[in-house]
């Protein structure tokens, strides 16, 4: 038979290898090296990480394509970026220059405010963000191959990211408790694809590999993500906005593998350094809160 | 009969699903002590630089070494880069088979593909002739094998895909994302 690229097996399965893993933000090949180095098992490449974005304010966009490619250049992981939601040119973009995933991401400024991108026009595959089990079945309905739970990017407090597991992970908790009847109640309620809410109880997991984001910024959080659920975690900032930031990735990486054992949990947390300064997520004001943007 | 799998990193869930479709005891491996009492070993796909910095960190190179000397290990993807002895890189390998392998050999995820093999091996031990439908992500190849290396199948232009060292086996494909359990049971087959 002929051989066949972008296959949803190929799009789903490339998220299936980076599982029990840590994607790392990095804004040049130097960055990228030392993620490598320590263990991530794929990294974002991007000009600025959430938290500078937060701090630059104005149109955040997708990433100079020379830059992306110099990352995918210095490493042999897989290489991700960001485009705006709703903004398929710059997926187009992406696509042409042959990164690995695309993540759909509310931390860029969105293009569209009412459509994100019809994503099984590609044939790279795209992870996107989301903050209950509707948004997440209504993104792989798009063609996400791939999901994240938002949490609250570039802050460094993993409230969000907690939130968001715990209630995505509580869904599809309620659904494996649910008649067959009650299904498209649950997909009109929740706004979700009605195939999907069926897939979702069948599997009794989230159809696509699911990550945390958003907040990450210690070991502990990265296990506690883990132990709540998740197949992997990403950290943004939280790595090279803090004081030692490879020894602090490979301790996160080491955390999300021994995420059940205490005692390397405790050894891996010692020493690390200053952990990013952080921002308070419930004394920030709605507006400049970012888990919002997404429909 | 009990398989383990090897859980630092990737995709070993799939791997423990497939095993307990076809009736194998399962475990998870991440810490040394948990090789033992093992009938065969696993080693999944998942990124090889990040499984190879694990079991470095964690003190499993020799004892992953001293366990394939006598057991049956099967290695998929990064699994089957980890066996192998060279990867023209500098990344902690096992070195248990004599293959050479070229991570990434096809490009980048775009590039990767599904596609049918021939596999003679395993259809005569498993007694289905049906082709084998593989699924290849960032795959790497076997770009050559050592003097008692069998190769098991390889691509129309002749790249080998899947080999075999006694019983030790490498596969640049991922049965595990696939609902044929042909390549778990001749594994098996080879752990017993």
């Amino acid at each position: 038979m002929e051989a066949k690229t972008g296959t949803w097996t190929e799009k789903k399965g490339l998220a299936q290898m980076l599982k029990g893993g840590v994607i790392m933000d990095v804004v040049n090949a130097e960055q990228a090296k030392i993620a490598e180095d320590a263990g991530a098992c794929a990294v974002m490449a991007l000009e600025r990480v959430p938290a500078d974005i937060r701090a630059d304010g104005g149109v955040a966009r997708m990433s100079d394509p020379d830059m992306i490619l110099k990352i995918m250049d210095a490493v042999s992981i897989p290489v991700m970026a960001k485009c705006r939601i709703g903004h398929f040119v710059e997926a187009q973009i992406l696509e042409a220059i042959g990164v690995d995933y695309i993540d759909e991401s509310e931390v860029l400024t969105p293009a569209d405010e009412e459509h994100h991108i019809l994503k099984h026009n590609f044939k790279v595959p795209f992870v996107c963000g989301c903050r209950n089990i509707g948004e997440a079945l209504r993104r792989i309905g798009e063609g996400a191959a791939m999901i994240r739970t938002k949490g609250e990017a570039g802050t460094g407090d993993v409230v969000e990211a907690v939130r968001h597991a715990r209630t995505v992970m509580g869904a599809i908790r309620q659904l494996q408790t649910m008649g067959d009847e009650e299904l498209m109640t649950f997909a009109k309620n929740n706004g979700a694809p009605y195939e999907l809410v069926k897939e979702t109880k069948e599997l009794g997991r989230m159809p696509v590999v699911n990550f945390a984001a958003g907040g990450v910024a210690t070991p502990a959080d990265a296990a506690l993500m883990m132990q709540l659920g998740v197949d992997g975690v990403f950290v943004g900032s939280g790595i090279f906005k803090s004081g030692d930031p490879a020894r602090r990735a490979q301790a996160i990486v080491k955390a999300v593998t021994h995420y059940q054992d205490a005692s390397i949990l405790a050894e891996v947390s010692k020493n690390l350094g200053e952990a990013m300064v952080g921002r308070n997520v419930s004394q920030m004001p709605d507006g400049e809160k970012i888990a919002g943007r997404g429909w | 009969m009990k398989i383990g799998v090897l859980a630092l990193q990737g995709d070993f869930s799939e791997h423990i699903s497939m095993l307990k479709r076809i009736g194998v005891e399962t475990a998870e491996v991440r810490l040394p002590e948990q090789l033992n009492g093992l009938d065969g070993l696993i080693i999944p796909g998942g990124e090889s630089t990040t499984i190879g910095k694990l079991a470095t960190a964690y003190g499993l190179m020799e004892p992953l070494r001293e366990f394939g000397r006598n057991h049956a290990i099967w290695g998929t993807c990064a699994g089957a880069i980890f066996l192998s002895n060279d990867v023209g890189r500098d990344q902690p390998l096992l070195g248990l088979m004599d293959i050479r392998v070229q991570r990434n050999a096809f490009g980048r995820q775009v590039d990767s593909f599904e596609t049918d093999l021939e596999i003679d091996e395993l259809f005569k031990a498993t007694g289905s002739e049906h082709p084998y439908h593989a699924v290849f992500i960032r795959a790497p190849i076997i770009e050559s094998v050592g003097g008692t290396v069998k190769v098991l199948s390889a691509l129309e232009d002749g790249r080998i895909v899947a080999a075999q060292e006694g019983h030790l086996l490498a596969t640049s494909f991922h049965p595990e994302l696939t609902s044929d359990t042909r390549f778990h049971e001749y594994f098996i087959s080879l752990a017993s």
